[in-house]
């Protein structure tokens, strides 16, 4: 690939990472397929033996299923013989996979058991004596599950997951996944951009009070808030936090509150309400695991979200919003409203639809001309204190060069 | 009321004691408000207490309780609208909200529980139209005050996908 990027520079990257197939035809092998651990779905979606559930590792599609044993395997969801996908729909649960075409038959583990008319038929055709049906099962991911986090990777240098996530970033993970988790709906998002523009998006801590205005307008932003960035030691992987430095300002959500314009304010603010449930202050928490998981909670809105390109310019985002198993009826109802905030309709997470589109298509002219990332140093280090900072940016650069080799 | 009685209600000009032709005056004001643009006036085809729920045919089925927007009540439904006004960024763009096969399913305390089918076509300021949403919305149409009030919407997308965002109400 001839990119030419700025010398050692993270802060600067070219338009065309956005644009050019021929990267996005790269990223598929060198990234998806590199080094990376890639989110697939979580253990409660597929509790029983022969649960799956259809997902992607890039443009690949990859089934994540459930064996007689309680193990979980990821399958590149493509029959051996002429590559039909083998599971069509979403999720579902099988004895095993049997693709429809010519009825090949795999077992749950994703070895070939059945050929349909391998002897032939009246003695006459089936298959080649040198065909070797062990040879020929699905191909298989290399798989780590954490907290309920199912993860895929088609590469052997990819380090263990919790080393490749980091102690100080596993520790959020610890602290957001405490409990038994349920599945409380999806969402699905279609971005009219590539799909590195929403992974930065997430990295931004800087853009989040800038672009959405939400809270500030009607004033539902609380006082004593504290808050930071926090990057793994590779670089690649953040998170980005507030919260409460004490506990005076519980009613905020009962109220009517006041905006600093006084003339906006919420009629009916119970949304903005927060049960304290993660024993901490903790506000809003958005961890990415490079390259395609978000881990959100944002008050008592919990979610994952796996970014899915869709094409050079087309990436769907997909929400899958969480609970705990013992939440109560209010609880839940909770949840259901805070959830407005985030989402395709989210009142603070719409604005990531329209921004990376914009970029899209005012980058595709000028493919060399370049982004500048300054903000908070050039360099990739945690931010203490303050989220106005480009660094986790700029850690997502470093992991995509890395992977590139570019 | 049992299903054969729903359908003979149907062949009749009154459903639950509400006259046909105003529920369905009722979807055709719903939608010309909201492409119209007078948004702010949206809130008040609603009941003070009543739910309005968009969700998606996938979370539906499932019995998934997710909705992609949620609202409790007249307040946050105003709230939407002034945050669509004040605080929320998107481009421009308008609806064409085709509504069909009204039915009445059955009569309930104040009213009747009825579904309908809908298009939305979606115009942005560039020109392009495209099909934004199409499904199914099943609601409860009380009698409050001398006018017709929906008590409960809930929009069914048939997609599972949303095309960059969802700001105006369905």
């Amino acid at each position: 690939m001839d990119l030419a990027w700025p010398h050692g520079e993270l802060s600067r990257v070219p338009y065309r990472v956005y644009t050019d197939p021929e990267i996005y035809a790269l990223e598929q092998q060198r990234l998806y397929r590199g080094p990376v651990w890639n989110f697939l779905c979580l253990e409660c979606e597929i509790p029983n033996p022969g649960d799956y559930k259809s997902t992607w590792v890039g443009d690949t599609p990859v089934i994540a299923v459930r064996a007689d044993d309680g193990s979980i395997s990821a399958l590149v969801n493509r029959c051996a013989h002429k590559g039909a996908l083998l599971c069509y729909k979403p999720c579902g649960r099988v004895r095993e996979f049997e693709c429809v075409y010519h009825n090949w038959v795999y077992d749950l583990k994703g070895n070939l058991t059945g050929v349909a008319f391998k002897r032939g038929v009246g003695g006459k055709g089936g298959l080649a004596a040198d065909f070797d049906q062990k040879q020929h099962g699905l191909e298989r991911l290399r798989l780590e599950a954490y907290r309920g986090l199912v993860f895929g990777s088609f590469s052997a240098a990819t380090p263990p997951l919790r080393d490749y996530i980091g102690a100080e970033l596993t520790a959020n993970i610890d602290r957001v996944f405490i409990k038994p988790l349920k599945v409380l709906g999806y969402h699905s998002q279609l971005l009219p951009n590539n799909w590195k523009l929403y992974a930065e998006n997430n990295k931004d801590s800087y853009h989040a009070s800038l672009l959405h205005v939400f809270h500030n307008t009607f004033g539902v932003v609380r006082p004593n808030m504290d808050g930071g960035v926090k990057i793994s030691p590779s670089g690649w992987h953040h998170l980005s936090f507030t919260q409460r430095v004490s506990l005076g300002d519980d009613q905020v959500g009962r109220e009517k509150v006041r905006s600093f314009k006084d003339e906006y304010r919420l009629e009916d603010a119970t949304m903005m309400e927060h049960r304290l449930e993660l024993g901490d202050l903790v506000t809003n928490a958005i961890e990415t695991v490079f390259p395609t998981l978000v881990i959100q909670q944002i008050l008592n809105a919990l979610a994952v979200r796996q970014i899915v390109p869709r094409g050079v310019d087309r990436t769907e985002l997909i929400w899958t919003v969480l609970g705990f198993t013992d939440d109560d009826a209010a609880m839940t109802e909770l949840r259901l409203k805070v959830n407005n905030l985030v989402g395709p309709a989210g009142l603070v997470s719409m604005e990531d639809g329209v921004v990376g589109g914009w970029i899209q298509r005012a980058a595709k002219a000028d493919g060399e001309e370049q982004t500048v990332m300054p903000m908070g140093g050039r360099d990739v280090q945690a931010s203490q204190g303050s989220r106005v900072t480009e660094a986790a940016v700029r850690g997502f650069w470093k992991g995509w060069r890395e992977c590139m080799n570019v | 009321m049992s299903d054969a009685g729903a359908q003979s209600m149907m062949g009749s000009a009154h459903a639950g004691g509400i006259a046909r032709d105003r529920i369905a005056d009722l979807y055709g004001e719903y939608v010309h408000l909201i492409d119209d643009d007078r948004l702010e006036a949206w809130p008040d085809l609603f009941t003070e207490q009543a739910s309005y729920r968009v969700t998606t045919r996938e979370n539906h089925d499932r019995g998934l309780p997710l909705a992609l927007i949620y609202c409790a009540g007249r307040g946050m439904m105003a709230d939407r609208i002034s945050a669509l006004r004040t605080a929320n960024i998107y481009e421009p763009h308008v609806y064409c909200h085709m509504v069909s096969a009204i039915e009445v399913l059955e009569t309930v305390a104040d009213g009747v529980r009825a579904r309908s089918n809908f298009v939305v076509m979606r115009t942005m300021q560039g020109g392009d139209t495209m099909v934004f949403a199409c499904g199914r919305s099943f609601d409860t149409i009380v009698e409050e005050g001398g006018r017709l009030r929906f008590a409960a919407r809930t929009v069914v997308l048939d997609s599972r996908s949303i095309d960059t965002l969802l700001v105006i109400p369905l």
